[in-house]
């Protein structure tokens, strides 16, 4: 994509200029200090930084969870700080899928019923609904798990269970804090593969991690110190790569 | 050495020429350590000097085969069996460039951390991008290994664990700079500390008459 290209798409997700402040007088934090990102279409962002560097801050901004002290977020084209709260809980419920580190997922509710009730809160029916909530267990690689409660699961599987409700019903935007976080290295890596998918196919993603082999499905990596964004990795062609890898390995051969 | 073993291991599954054990080398590790013709020939004429690979005759189109001897099949079996040795860590560029930047007066260690960091990142997220693809589909998506290597399962399978082995690779090298970065703050405060407690003793006139009366 070049970057005219890029230029005249509205974001899905933008931050303008964004603070936060937390506490006030000798007590006040600044979590984040100026923030400026712009997440496009097709666009999969990793947010990498050390602990109390504002990443799991600017996630909950991102996805309308808290507001910031100044600057504004824009989902889709729409300032979030303008809406009343009706219409915030839709562009969360509608257009947002956020996977929680703790997964968040109701004790009550069976998985599939878990994943359904976003769209049935949207006016879908409940048959209509539970389709879709197996077929994003599908996509998981865990429909067994469809009829099973929260208390009933290992946190692997709840942790898949939660990134399944974030992706049902074409969700814009998606936002993870850890999403692999109890996973084994080879589900971890499956689940970053259908992240990525959803991106190929148009949807944007910002998620926050700790490790670089989880950061590495994105096209973007920005590193966060101490509220500011501080540097950002773009990947590269994987063609060029190549070339890039054999011309190393000659310089160790000779 | 793996050039001399992994032809070994080739030709464990049948005789070869030169040409076509390239090829073969190179499917299975994704051209990642391309070789050329002439490496393989002189490796092939130590392994026949060591007893390790035997001349098999030559196809109408002349190409001269090789066969494994005996010899050869325990050698690789030999290898199998070891651990590959870590006694002399291969020489490490960048652990020894932080080493000689912490010691070298007005080097910004803390910049010469993050450029690799981003490099690294960068180089992770393109191998983690071939994976993508590797895990997506078959061969056919391309990934530069050369017409007339068959593509099959375990030859995916092999260039896979390749892959991860250098994605393994280069994570431990950012979570080794992240730890870096780490201990040079600690260092950067305790300094800091140690340089500001002189000055403490010298204003608290008390502690000195302390230390004078213990001594």
């Amino acid at each position: 994509m070049s970057h005219t290209q890029e230029a005249r798409r509205t974001p899905v997700l933008h931050l303008e200029n964004v603070t936060r402040v937390h506490g006030q007088g000798a007590a006040e934090v600044q979590a984040l200090r100026g923030v400026d990102l712009k997440v496009h279409p097709g666009e999969f962002v990793a947010v990498m930084g050390p602990s109390g560097s504002g990443k799991s801050t600017l996630l909950t901004l991102a996805g309308g969870l808290d507001t910031p002290s100044s600057g504004q977020v824009l989902v889709e084209g729409v300032a979030l700080g303008g809406l009343n709260r009706k219409k915030l809980a839709q562009v969360r419920r509608r257009s947002v899928g956020y996977v929680f580190q703790d997964y968040n997922l109701i004790p009550a509710l069976t998985a599939a019923e878990n994943i359904a009730l976003p769209r049935e809160l949207d006016g879908l029916s409940a048959r209509a609904a539970r389709r879709e909530a197996l077929a994003a267990l599908e996509e998981l690689g865990i429909p067994e798990l469809a009829d099973r409660f929260p208390d009933d699961m290992s946190g692997g599987q709840q942790q898949r269970v939660a990134i399944a409700r974030a992706l049902i019903g074409d969700r814009r935007l998606v936002l993870a804090d850890e999403p692999t976080g109890a996973l084994d290295s080879t589900t971890g890596e499956a689940v970053l593969a259908v992240l990525r998918a959803r991106c190929d196919a148009g949807a944007a993603a910002m998620m926050v991690t700790h490790e670089a082999r989880h950061a590495a499905w994105a096209d973007r990596v920005v590193f966060l110190r101490d509220g500011r964004m501080v540097d950002e990795s773009v990947s590269q062609d994987a063609a060029s790569l190549l070339v890039s890898a054999a011309t190393n390995s000659m310089k160790v051969d000779e | 050495m793996s050039i001399r073993h992994g032809l070994l291991a080739l030709l464990d599954e049948g005789p070869r020429y030169g040409y076509q054990l390239r090829t073969e080398f190179e499917a299975r590790t994704g051209a990642t350590w391309p070789l050329n013709v002439g490496q393989v020939y002189t490796t092939l004429s130590r392994l026949e000097r060591d007893g390790l690979v035997e001349a098999a005759g030559e196809d109408e189109e002349g190409h001269q085969f090789y066969g494994v001897t005996e010899a050869g099949r325990a050698e690789l079996r030999a290898w199998f069996d070891t651990p590959v040795p870590r006694t002399n860590p291969p020489r490490d560029e960048l652990a020894i460039k932080l080493a000689m930047a912490v010691t070298v007066p007005g080097v910004d260690v803390s910049a010469v951390v993050q450029g690799q960091r981003r490099h690294s990142i960068k180089a992770l997220q393109d191998y983690t991008r071939l994976k993508g693809r590797a895990l997506a589909g078959p061969h056919s998506s391309g990934k530069g290994a050369r017409p007339g290597a068959a593509p099959s399962a375990s030859n995916e399978l092999a260039w896979l664990l390749v892959l991860d082995q250098l994605i393994f690779q280069t994570e431990a090298e950012i979570r080794w700079l992240d730890h870096c970065e780490t201990r040079l703050a600690q260092q950067a405060e305790l300094q800091q500390t140690r340089a500001a407690e002189p000055a403490r003793d010298d204003a608290a006139a008390p502690a000195k008459r302390g230390r004078r009366l213990r001594a």
